[in-house]
């Protein structure tokens, strides 16, 4: 059964529709391992070759690629999130209610995108630690560095704004607690605070505005600046190695 | 005149005629890329294992979602102030900060120079070298720590905040042990004091920080008083 699998799947790699969607036949040379990277848009940005002390599990813990990962189970839930929901008072919460009790799976849906939340937020900052302690700042990582610690405020941006959709007791608090500090801002305090919440308490407007900067400018932010930071790893020369990793520790 | 011209060419003879081919300074040595060592082919080596690790995570994800039901209280009302209200957890430290300082240093000014810190590290030539602290200048170096650890501390207890004083005195401690193990060559006291002044920097960050969000968030009751997470509300 296995064999005839693996058989069919040999034929399927060597037939001209295969080869005509991901422009090579079956990867079973360096050179068409390398145009499975190169000659793949989703894979592009990633070198062909990688040292092999940088696929040691301590180099990384993955904790980089565990944060993009969270990022794109964020979006997938996300987007379903968003079918049931009206970002208005008191709609917003009679949907939390009905994914409670109406829509199919609707609370395990919510609870995968709370945990990942939760886990991506503590990731990043893992994430950040792990690389300060690997001196994986270092030239000619500089400015990688300063995408990272960005992405870090845009990731705690995204979670504060989804903190407030779900429109009862704890969103609410939370966010009226948060956004009372901006108040303390000199000068422009009030002002910001005006901005982001429409208004002069947390209302309708700002359950809206939290939700525009949750699910459309802060995902294509993070998008754009992730592009960034996947990209620069590769161009300055990919994840830092330090010496002793040959040796045991 | 004759033989000031400078000739084109290449010589054969090196000892006649030395010639710079690259020169590296201090500044530049960090860059310079020297053995890379074996490599691996991207596909399938390390598309594997991130394939790996993506399956792994969404199942724990899956498993843990179906167990741990997403909080939901009663609909917002404005009128109804919880005592405690909290923020989320990961600025709960900030919220432990505004209960000694005043808001305008625990939530703009302490933020904007820990995210400033942040960005300027890899600028700093201190932080690339990353020399042991001890390794220049011992003494000196010692008597700046503990004028700079005896001001923090006499300021955190002028403020009464004693969550960042504790992990600040804990971090001070070790790192001052750290200087009578200098001269060690090996064990772990020998590794701490190998240690770089930007490494203690951010191990106290993160002591403070970790101190701060865990009492903010599992320590601190109505009025934001102390309380034990064990104990239930009476009354």
């Amino acid at each position: 059964m296995a064999n005839n699998v693996t058989a069919l799947l040999e034929t399927l790699r060597e037939t001209k529709v295969w080869k005509s969607i991901f422009r090579r036949g079956p990867a079973n040379s360096n050179r068409t391992r390398s145009i499975a990277v190169f000659g793949n848009l989703f894979l592009h940005w990633m070198p062909v070759k990688v040292r092999e002390k940088a696929l040691h599990v301590r180099a990384s813990y993955y904790l980089g690629s565990i944060s993009f990962f969270l990022f794109l189970v964020l979006t997938v839930t996300g987007i379903l999130l968003m079918f049931y929901y009206h970002p208005a008072a008191p709609n917003a919460y009679r949907d939390m209610k009905d994914l409670q009790f109406v829509v199919s799976n609707g609370v395990f849906l919510r609870n995968l995108h709370r945990l990942a939340a939760h886990l991506m937020v503590f990731m990043v900052f893992a994430h950040m630690f792990h690389v300060f302690y690997r001196g994986g700042y270092k030239p000619p990582h500089q400015f990688n560095w300063v995408v990272g610690v960005v992405l870090l405020l845009v990731t705690l941006f995204l979670s504060y704004t989804g903190y407030l959709l779900p429109w009862d007791q704890l969103a609410f608090w939370a966010v009226t607690v948060g956004t009372n500090i901006i108040s303390a801002m000199p000068v422009i305090g009030d002002k910001v605070k005006f901005l982001l919440l429409g208004g002069h308490i947390v209302g309708e407007n700002a359950l809206l505005r939290f939700y525009v900067l949750h699910v459309v400018i802060l995902p294509l932010v993070a998008f754009v600046l992730i592009g960034i930071h996947f990209w620069r790893v590769q161009k300055d020369g990919g994840l830092t190695v330090k010496d002793r990793d040959s040796h045991g520790r | 005149m004759e033989d000031k011209k400078i000739e084109a060419g290449f010589s054969s003879d090196a000892k006649k005629d030395p010639r710079r081919v690259v020169f590296v300074t201090k500044k530049v040595s960090a860059k310079v890329v020297g053995d890379r060592g074996p490599q691996l082919m991207t596909y399938p080596h390390l598309l594997l294992r991130e394939a790996i690790v993506f399956e792994v995570l969404v199942i724990v994800m899956i498993v843990v979602a179906l167990f741990w039901d997403a909080p939901l209280e009663q609909l917002a009302n404005p009128l109804l102030t919880p005592n405690p209200a909290k923020a989320p957890w990961y600025f709960l430290g900030l919220q432990e900060l505004l209960h000694f300082f005043p808001p305008f240093v625990a939530g703009i000014l302490i933020p904007t120079l820990v995210v400033l810190a942040l960005v300027v590290i890899p600028y700093f030539n201190v932080n690339v070298e990353g020399k042991p602290l001890w390794a220049d200048r011992p003494a000196q170096n010692l008597r700046m720590v503990l004028i700079s650890t005896i001001v923090l501390l006499f300021f955190l207890a002028f403020f009464d905040a004693w969550t960042i004083l504790v992990p600040t005195a804990i971090v001070a401690s070790i790192l001052i042990f750290s200087y009578t193990a200098r001269q060690q060559t090996s064990g772990w006291q020998s590794a701490l004091a190998a240690k770089p002044f930007s490494w203690w920097v951010m191990t106290w960050f993160i002591a403070a920080s970790v101190c701060l969000t865990v009492v903010g968030t599992f320590f601190r009751g109505p009025g934001w008083s102390w309380i034990w997470p064990w104990r239930t509300h009476v009354g």
